[in-house]
């Protein structure tokens, strides 16, 4: 049994069907695969952490500029952070319907899923473009260049989530929940759920301990 | 618990188990409690800054935890124990480079102010 990446996985249902093995092998890669994801989502781990450390060196070169406690507003922040853990449960609900084979839940699901994502990610572009509009760019001081990084990492990685949630809409519309479409599925929430907790550190790093 | 065996069928080694409604709705509820706390606290402004500063970190800490068992679904079952091991070695790195980061940027400001 060789390791089998998705892009090549004609190849792979061809030979599993020629050998009869079809149902064993497929678990088998699936597991394989979501545990891939894994180690890639521990390395991602490692890019925040560095950019945490950087955040906290970097946010008291304000440069006579702002500082956290000036510029940001808690109550946004909480809707943020209302909008983005609600996403991660209306994903485990979508990957339950998934589990039990009812495609019209999982549509449902994870239809919320990306419009609270999508909420979560018109907020944050609201929020650096004002951050601009006012002159604090992540060109103004030390502090601000960390912060645009930092949040706008997990911005992107967000975005990102969205996007591959599109491409699953299409690829379950089109190919049904196979096997390697359920395998996907499950790196993508694992994926999702990651970035929940990732936005744990931001709001309590950046936006709370800031407004202290 | 987190891991409901109900609907699981012969997974690998690796990393794929998943919750039931049930353990999601735990999670959710924990992750909003452990939420609401930090931000009341600050947005309250009743509390010292050491109190408040406090009451974030152990609200953070858990509330990664509880993500991590109710919605990543690690636990001490055979199927995760890999992804165990990977996280457990990510977080001492992360304490690595974070501490490492902290403590030498720290010195380096201290030798530098004066």
């Amino acid at each position: 049994m060789s390791t089998h990446t998705p892009t090549v996985n004609h190849g792979h249902a061809a030979h599993a069907a020629a050998h009869g093995h079809d149902d064993h092998e497929h678990h088998d890669t699936g597991g394989n695969t979501v545990f891939g994801f894994w180690v890639y989502l521990m390395s991602d781990c490692l890019i925040f952490a560095s950019l945490f450390a950087t955040y906290v060196v970097l946010v008291g070169g304000t440069d006579g500029g702002p500082g956290p406690g000036d510029l940001f507003e808690l109550p946004f922040v909480a809707w943020e952070t209302a909008l983005l853990l609600t996403s991660s449960l209306t994903f485990g609900l979508g990957m339950i319907a998934m589990h039990k084979n009812k495609v019209g839940q999982l549509y449902l699901w994870l239809g919320i899923t990306w419009l609270l994502g999508f909420g979560f990610m018109c907020m944050e572009v609201w929020e650096f473009n004002h951050l601009i509009h006012q002159g604090y760019g992540p060109d103004r001081s030390a502090f601000l260049s960390a912060f645009f990084a930092l949040v706008g990492t997990h911005g992107l990685h967000v975005s990102a989530g969205l996007l591959w949630l599109l491409v699953m809409f299409i690829q379950v519309k089109q190919n049904g929940l196979t096997p390697t479409n359920k395998t996907r599925l499950a790196c993508l929430s694992l994926f999702w759920h990651f970035l929940d907790l990732i936005w744990i550190g931001v709001f309590s790093v950046v936006y709370l301990n800031g407004a202290l | 618990m987190a891991h409901d065996n109900a609907h699981d069928h012969a997974h690998g080694t690796g990393g794929e188990s998943h919750g039931s409604v049930k353990s999601y709705l735990i999670g959710f509820v924990l992750a909003v409690i452990l939420t609401v706390i930090p931000f009341w606290v600050v947005m309250s402004g009743d509390f010292s800054r050491t109190v408040s500063g406090v009451v974030i970190a152990v609200s953070a800490v858990l509330q990664m935890l509880v993500h991590l068992v109710f919605f990543l679904h690690l636990d001490r079952s055979s199927e995760s124990r890999w992804n165990v091991n990977a996280a457990v070695f990510t977080v001492v790195v992360i304490g690595i480079i974070v501490a490492g980061t902290l403590w030498v940027m720290h010195n380096m400001n201290v030798h530098m102010m004066h």
